[in-house]
């Protein structure tokens, strides 16, 4: 049966992903952003994922403003890299699990996540960004080390779907794919945050304190954090702060009872100020040993 | 009873929400067509004639040709759709953000070095009209 062992939190700044594809992470004023996803690379190489079901927005790239669905999984057997003003990132092509992507979204939409079903998708740096930081250095006639279901949550227009929502959907999430038939084992990426805001006049907000607490909280006071009002994410960690929500749908995969293994805090890339976790399912690990 | 936007009242912000969509649904749509080079192109070569396709108001369009940063987002632009015309003209995040902010570059990115712009006095709308913020 496939099973979901593993939960990693992740920024996903654009920044990120152009410091990697023009070599300058050596930099000082890159180098500690990548040091801290130094161990990520490792465990991530050990963890040995079948699958990654990758949680990100799209930010008015594939999605422009004709159609905007609160979640939409990704069920193409592809996705190339987009251009979104620059150019596609020299990255390789994410591959799905579609059988497993399609399972999921039957199970859901029994689940009463009335979800969209994206056939044909491009995606932009907000999956491929985690990628390229939890996988390293990838070009574009490498193939990543595992398949990728995407599910884009709209974060640009607001409201957002609320945490609890979010928190709510990745139980969903678990459930279908435990019921899967297929032995796999699938780590969940909820990316975006952390505090940030890109707009207007008040651009640049960072609130370290705040991103702490949502740190501290997910491993042990997930319930409570997931009830966290929109309005606290825009005030206190800035407009574009509130794709933290994302992060919900990760741990709502994960058992209740997890163990932190690893987490990278840094100011900044750029607009941003990076946050990076990794959960482990405790009854997994013991599986394991 | 209305909705209740509690988020009004953070200063120097925009929440992009459903009747922002709606005032700038022309002027992101231009913005997001720039993503593909052929339209950059196209753009680059007459910016006016590329305008003309999108039925946006005057004042919307007069930003657009006056690189207006902070009025598209007043029109209904959203950050995500704005920084596609920026790419185009070779502003990235950081950039715009230093346009926007009105503190340039160099002041800009030497505050996010230093940590940041602090929540302290920028959570409400009040305690920048107190320091006489716009």
């Amino acid at each position: 049966m496939a099973r979901i062992t593993a939960g990693v939190g992740c920024s996903h700044v654009p920044a990120i992903g152009v410091a990697m594809d023009s070599g300058i992470t050596k930099q000082s004023y890159w180098e500690p952003v990548f040091e801290g996803f130094e161990k990520s690379r490792e465990w991530m190489k050990a963890q040995k994922a079948d699958v990654v079901f990758l949680v990100y927005n799209d930010h008015c790239t594939v999605f422009d403003a004709t159609c905007i669905p609160t979640f939409a999984l990704g069920c193409a057997p592809e996705f190339a890299p987009a251009d979104e003003g620059w150019g596609p990132r020299p990255v390789p092509v994410v591959k799905n699990h579609q059988r497993l992507a399609s399972h999921i979204a039957h199970s859901l939409i029994l689940d009463e996540f009335d979800i969209t079903i994206m056939n044909e998708m491009e995606v932009d740096h907000g999956l491929t960004v985690p990628m390229s930081v939890m996988f390293g250095d990838k070009g574009i006639d490498d193939e990543w080390p595992c398949l990728v279901i995407p599910l884009c949550v709209n974060v640009v227009q607001y409201p957002a779907p609320t945490g609890n929502r979010c928190y709510n959907l990745g139980k969903a999430i678990r459930r279908a794919v435990d019921s899967f038939d297929e032995d796999l084992n699938v780590v969940v990426f909820g990316t975006g945050g952390m505090s940030h805001q890109l707009q207007y006049k008040r651009a640049g907000l960072i609130n370290k304190e705040w991103d702490t607490q949502f740190l501290n909280r997910l491993t042990s006071d997930h319930v409570a954090l997931s009830q966290t009002p929109h309005i606290d994410y825009l005030r206190e960690a800035g407009s574009e702060g509130v794709e933290m929500v994302m992060w919900h749908v990760m741990r709502g995969a994960l058992d209740d009872d997890v163990e932190e293994i690893h987490r990278h805090y840094h100011v900044p890339a750029s607009n941003t100020a990076v946050g990076h976790i990794i959960l482990e399912n405790k009854k997994d690990q013991k599986a394991k040993i | 009873m209305g909705l209740n936007k509690d988020y009004e009242d953070i200063p120097g912000t925009f929440v992009f929400d459903a009747d922002r969509g709606r005032e700038g649904y022309q002027l992101n749509q231009f913005c997001i067509s720039l993503r593909k080079a052929p339209n950059r192109e196209a753009f680059g070569a007459d910016e006016g004639a590329y305008l003309d396709k999108y039925k946006m108001t005057e004042e919307q369009r007069q930003a657009v040709i006056d690189r207006d940063w902070n009025q598209l987002l007043e029109l209904g632009g959203n950050i995500y759709y704005t920084s596609k015309l920026a790419a185009n003209d070779g502003i990235n995040f950081q950039q715009l953000a230093g346009l926007m902010t009105g503190m340039g570059n160099e002041a800009y990115r030497a505050m996010m070095i230093a940590g940041g712009r602090s929540p302290e006095g920028n959570r409400y709308q009040h305690e920048w009209d107190e320091k006489g913020e716009e």
